[in-house]
C-alpha cells in the first residue's frame, strides 16, 4: 500500500497538557479514512497538525513522500491537501460561487475557467440551486456543504473533513454521505475525515483510528473497531454496537 | 475591459457617458471656482479610490495614508527645484519611494501580525514619525516649508505641470477616471477575489493556499503607489508643501471620508462619496461666512457628523443605497 | 551636570504619572468594553478647558475642579456608551474606530469654534514655584498634580479590586457570555466603565492643565500618547498605564532635553513601533 499520507508518532503538547500522543497511521491514496474519539481526543488538534495550523512538538507528517510537517497552511493546501473547519468558516459577505470560486482560483488563474469549475464543484455537491445566496444567511446545514465545496475547489488529492455531519438531520446526513462516496468513487480523492455521528463512519470508511486522551487505543477496519472493548468502555458504549 | 463595459447595464451605461461628456465639456462654460471645487472632487475621489483599495477590498486599516500623499509630493517636487526633472518623470521616484515606506509597513504589520487598531496605530505612528522629521530635514525646506516657483515664462509648459486651473482639472478628472477603472478591473480579477478572501477570513482563505502576506503586501503596494501620485499632482497643483499640513493625520482623516461616505469595497463609492461630501463643505462654509459667522472648524464639525451619522446608519456607504434606488445595479457595482 | 538630568527625569516620572491616568481610562475602557477610543485625548483636552474656566470664572483651583469634573465626565461617559456606543459594540472594528474619529473631530473643532487657536494658560500662583531638594529643582504644580494622579488611580484599583461592582465589571472583561449567564447587566456595567474610564480623563484633564496650555489640536496628540503608553504598558493592564506613563513622562522629558523639545514625539512614536513589532501584549499586558 502506497501511502498517500503518513503520520508518524506525531505529539502535541500545549503547557503540561498533552493534546496528541505519540500517533502513527498511514493513509492509502483513494481510502476513506476516519478519526474517532471523545470530546478533547485530540482530533481537531491532529487535523490543525496535518493542515499546517498548528506546528507539532513531535513526530513527521509527510505527504505523497514529501515531509510536510512545519508548513504554513496556504503551503500545505497548495501540496494538495483541502481542508475544512469544524466551526464553518465562510466569507460572509460573499456568495456562495463567490466562495467555491476563490477555491477555484488556487489552480486557475483565469477566471472564466475559475468560475466554470466552481460551477462544476457546486453542481456536485448539489449547490447549484444555492450559487447566488449569500454565505451568511445559510442555516447551519446548508453552510456545510459550500465549506466542503470550497475545499474541493481546489483540487485537493487528500479532503481533511472537520465533523461535517455535525448537526445535521439523518436524511441530510445521508445525503452528504452518498456525496463523498461518489466523489471518492468518481475521482479518488482521499478523504480523511473526524467524525462522531457513527453512522456516517461506518457507510463511509474502509479504515478507523480512535483516539482517546490524545492517544491511539485503536486502529483498523469499522467492524473490529467497533467491537473492541477499549472503544466501548471510552467512546461507543454498548448500546452502540448492539 | 470590454466585458467591464457588458458588466453594466443599460441606464448604468447612459448615466456615465453623459456625466462623462459633461465633465470633460465643462471648462468651456464653467468659472474658475467650479473648476477648482471640481478638481478638488476628483483629487479626493483619487486618493479615495487609492484608500479604498486598502481598507475596501483587503480590509487593512491605514489611518496615516497622508504620509504616501506627503512622501510622493516632497520627492517629485524636490526633483524639480533641484534637479529640473519635471513631474512625468519624478512620478516615478516619488512612487518608488512612498512604495517603498508602504512596504516597510506591510513587512512590519503583516510579518508581525499587527492587525486592526493596532495596525492603524502602526500606520500613524510612521506618518507622525515623518512629519516630525520633515519639519527637521533642512534640504527639504523643514518646517518653513518647501515652495515651488511661480514662473510666468513657464505657463503652459503642460509637461512639467506648469499652467492653469483647466491643467489641473482635466488631470485631476484623469487620475480620478483611471483610478476608477484600475479599481473595477482589480476587483474583478484574481487578485481582488483574493483581498476579499483575506478581508472576510484570513484563516480560511490560507486554508484555500491564498499566501495571505504576499495578497496584502501587494494592497499596501498598490495602494501607496497610486496615493503618491496624488502627492505629486497636490506638489504641483497648491505649489507649497508643509510637513505640519502635508503628512498631518486630520489629512489622513480627510482623505478616508469620501470612500466611507460613499461606500467601502465598491468601485464608485469613492467618487460619490467625494461629489457629496466636497460641494457641502464649500456650501457650508460660504452660507456661514454669508451670515457673517467666524466659525473656522464648522466644516470639521459637519464632516464629522457626517461620518458619525454613516456609519451609524449607513455603514455600507451612500452609493449602494443610491445604485439600488436608481436602478444602476447591473452584475457588479 | 548629573543634577540637571536627574531633575528633567524626575519632572518627566511627574508629568508621565498625570499621562498614566489618562491611559488608565483608555485601558480601562478597552479592557472591559473592548472599544477603542479615538478621542480619548480630545476627551481630556475638553477637561482642560473646563478646569480652565472654572479658574477663570470662579478662582478655583484645578486640584479642587478635579472632583466635579471627573464627577461631570463619569455622567458622559455613562450617556456616551448608553446612547451612541453600545450599538456598535459587536460592530466590526473599524466601524468603533471610525465612530470615535467623528466623535473626536467635532470635539476639536467645537473647541476651536469656542475658544480659539490659541493656548489658553492657567497662571496659578504657585505656578512658577519649585521645590529643591538637594541640586535638584522641581516643579510645584507637578508635585501636586502626580500626588493627585495617584490617589485618582489608586481609588479606581480598590474599587475594581474591592467592591462588588468592580469585580462584576473585572468579570466582564475576562469572560462576557460567563457574565451574562450568572445575571451581570452587562449593559449597565459598559455604560459605568466608560463613565469611570471617562471620569478618569476629566481627572487627568484637570490636573493636565496646571502643567500644559490647552489647544484645540492638543487632542490628537493626546489621543496618540494615551495609546503609545497603553500600548507599551498592556492594553488591559491598569498597573501597565500607569508604568507606561512614566516611561513615556521620562523619555520624551529627556528626548526634549537632549535633542530639540519638537523631537521628543519621535522617540515616542519610534517606541511605539517597535513594541507593536517585538512585543504587542506591551511590558504587562495580556496576549489579546
Amino acid at each position: 500500500m502506497t501511502a498517500l499520507l503518513s503520520v508518524a508518532n506525531l505529539s502535541k503538547r500545549f503547557a503540561g497538557l498533552v493534546a496528541v500522543d505519540q500517533v502513527s497511521f498511514e493513509v492509502a491514496a483513494g481510502e476513506i479514512f476516519a478519526v474517532i474519539g471523545p470530546n478533547g481526543a485530540g482530533k481537531t488538534t491532529l487535523f490543525a497538525m496535518i493542515a499546517g495550523a498548528l506546528a507539532p512538538d513531535d513526530g513527521a507528517i509527510a505527504f505523497a513522500g514529501a515531509r510536510i510537517d512545519g508548513l504554513t497552511p496556504d503551503a500545505v493546501c497548495r501540496r494538495g491537501i483541502g481542508r475544512t473547519f469544524q466551526i464553518v468558516r465562510p466569507f460572509p459577505g460573499l456568495s456562495v460561487e463567490d466562495n467555491v470560486l476563490i477555491g477555484a482560483l488556487l489552480r486557475r488563474a483565469d477566471m472564466r475557467a475559475a468560475r466554470a469549475h466552481a460551477g462544476d464543484v457546486l453542481e456536485a455537491l448539489d449547490l447549484a440551486d444555492k450559487r447566488a445566496a449569500l454565505a451568511a444567511s445559510l442555516t447551519l446545514p446548508d453552510r456545510k456543504r459550500p465549506e466542503v465545496a470550497r475545499a474541493l475547489a481546489t483540487d485537493p488529492k487528500l479532503l481533511l473533513l472537520d465533523e461535517v455531519m455535525a448537526g445535521l438531520r439523518p436524511t441530510e446526513t445521508d445525503r452528504m454521505v452518498a456525496i463523498l462516496r461518489r466523489l471518492n468513487r468518481d475521482t479518488g480523492i482521499t478523504i480523511l475525515l473526524i467524525e462522531h455521528v457513527m453512522r456516517a463512519v461506518m457507510a463511509l470508511a474502509s479504515r478507523v483510528l480512535v483516539l482517546h486522551h490524545g492517544a491511539t487505543i485503536a486502529q483498523g477496519a469499522p467492524a473490529d473497531v467497533v467491537r473492541d472493548p477499549a472503544v466501548i468502555a471510552s467512546y461507543l458504549g454498548v448500546e452502540a454496537v448492539g | 475591459m470590454s466585458e467591464l463595459w457588458r458588466g453594466v447595464n443599460a441606464r448604468g451605461r447612459i448615466v456615465l457617458a453623459v456625466v462623462l461628456a459633461v465633465l470633460l465639456g465643462l471648462p468651456l462654460v464653467a468659472d474658475r471656482y467650479v473648476l477648482s471645487v471640481l478638481t478638488l472632487i476628483f483629487y479626493f475621489a483619487y486618493v479615495g479610490q487609492a484608500w479604498n483599495l486598502m481598507m475596501g477590498y483587503a480590509g487593512q486599516l491605514s489611518l496615516g495614508h497622508a504620509l504616501y500623499v506627503g512622501l510622493g509630493g516632497y520627492v517629485a517636487a524636490l526633483l524639480w527645484l533641484n534637479f529640473g526633472i519635471g513631474p512625468w518623470l519624478g512620478v516615478f521616484a516619488a512612487v518608488a519611494v512612498a512604495s517603498g515606506f508602504g512596504a516597510a509597513i506591510g513587512w512590519l504589520g503583516f510579518r508581525f501580525g499587527i492587525a486592526g487598531v493596532y495596525f492603524a496605530l502602526l500606520t500613524i505612528a510612521f506618518a507622525e514619525f515623518t512629519r516630525i522629521g520633515f519639519d527637521h530635514l533642512g534640504f527639504a525646506g523643514g518646517a518653513a516649508g518647501l515652495f515651488l516657483p511661480f514662473e510666468e515664462k513657464r505657463m503652459g509648459e503642460w509637461w512639467n505641470l506648469r499652467g492653469g486651473q483647466t491643467l489641473f482639472y482635466y488631470l485631476a478628472l484623469a487620475l480620478a477616471a483611471g483610478a476608477v477603472l484600475l479599481v473595477a478591473l482589480i476587483a474583478r480579477s484574481r487578485l481582488g477575489y483574493r483581498w476579499l478572501a483575506v478581508r472576510e477570513d484570513e484563516t480560511a482563505a490560507r486554508a484555500l493556499g491564498i499566501d495571505a502576506f504576499a495578497v496584502k503586501m501587494a494592497a499596501v503596494v498598490i495602494s501607496s503607489a497610486m496615493t503618491a501620485v496624488g502627492g505629486v499632482f497636490y506638489a504641483f497643483y497648491y505649489n507649497n508643501l508643509f510637513p505640519s499640513q502635508v503628512f498631518e493625520m486630520s489629512r489622513s482623516i480627510e482623505l478616508i471620508l469620501a470612500p466611507i461616505v460613499g461606500g467601502l469595497g465598491t468601485v464608485f463609492g469613492p467618487v460619490i462619496g467625494a461629489f457629496v461630501l466636497t460641494p457641502l463643505g464649500e456650501v457650508l462654509i460660504a452660507v456661514t461666512a454669508r451670515l457673517g459667522v467666524n466659525a473656522p472648524g464648522v466644516k470639521a464639525v459637519f464632516y464629522g457628523v457626517v461620518l458619525i451619522v454613516i456609519i451609524y446608519a449607513m455603514p455600507t456607504g451612500v452609493w449602494p443605497r443610491l445604485a439600488g434606488l436608481f436602478g444602476l445595479k447591473g452584475r457588479a457595482p | 551636570m548629573w543634577s540637571i538630568y536627574l531633575s528633567v527625569a524626575i519632572q518627566g516620572v511627574l508629568t508621565g504619572l498625570v499621562y498614566g491616568l489618562m491611559a488608565l481610562g483608555l485601558s480601562v475602557i478597552f479592557g472591559v468594553v473592548r472599544v477603542v477610543n479615538f478621542a480619548h485625548g480630545e476627551f481630556a483636552v475638553v477637561a482642560m478647558y473646563a478646569a480652565y474656566v472654572l479658574f477663570t470664572a470662579l478662582k478655583l483651583d484645578p486640584l479642587f475642579a478635579l472632583a466635579p469634573i471627573a464627577a461631570l465626565f463619569f455622567l458622559v461617559g455613562y450617556a456616551l456608551q448608553a446612547a451612541l456606543i453600545n450599538p456598535f459594540v459587536g460592530r466590526p472594528e473599524h466601524e468603533q474606530f471610525i465612530l470615535l474619529v467623528g466623535v473626536g473631530i467635532i470635539i476639536v473643532n467645537v473647541l476651536l469654534m469656542g475658544f480659539g487657536p490659541d493656548a489658553r494658560p492657567v497662571n496659578l500662583s504657585y505656578g512658577f514655584d519649585s521645590y529643591e531638594i538637594g541640586p535638584l529643582l522641581i516643579d510645584k504644580p507637578r508635585v501636586f498634580a502626580a500626588a493627585a494622579a495617584i490617589l485618582v488611580a489608586a481609588g479606581l484599583f480598590w474599587f475594581f479590586r474591592r467592591t462588588r461592582t468592580g469585580t462584576a465589571i473585572r468579570a466582564c472583561a475576562d469572560n462576557l457570555v460567563g457574565a451574562g449567564v450568572v445575571g451581570l447587566n452587562v449593559k449597565r456595567l459598559y455604560a459605568l466603565t466608560f463613565g469611570l474610564g471617562l471620569a478618569c480623563v476629566g481627572a487627568a484633564g484637570a490636573l493636565l492643565v496646571t502643567i500644559a496650555d490647552p489647544t484645540p489640536t492638543l487632542g490628537p496628540a493626546y489621543t496618540l500618547l494615551a495609546f503609545i503608553i497603553v500600548i507599551i504598558g498592556g492594553m488591559g493592564s491598569m498597573a501597565g498605564a500607569l508604568v507606561g506613563g512614566v516611561l513615556i513622562g521620562v523619555s520624551e522629558a529627556l528626548a526634549g532635553f537632549l535633542f530639540a523639545p519638537s523631537m521628543k514625539s519621535m522617540f515616542s512614536f519610534a517606541l511605539l513601533i517597535a513594541v507593536l513589532v517585538l512585543r504587542p501584549q506591551g511590558l504587562m499586558g495580556r496576549r489579546a
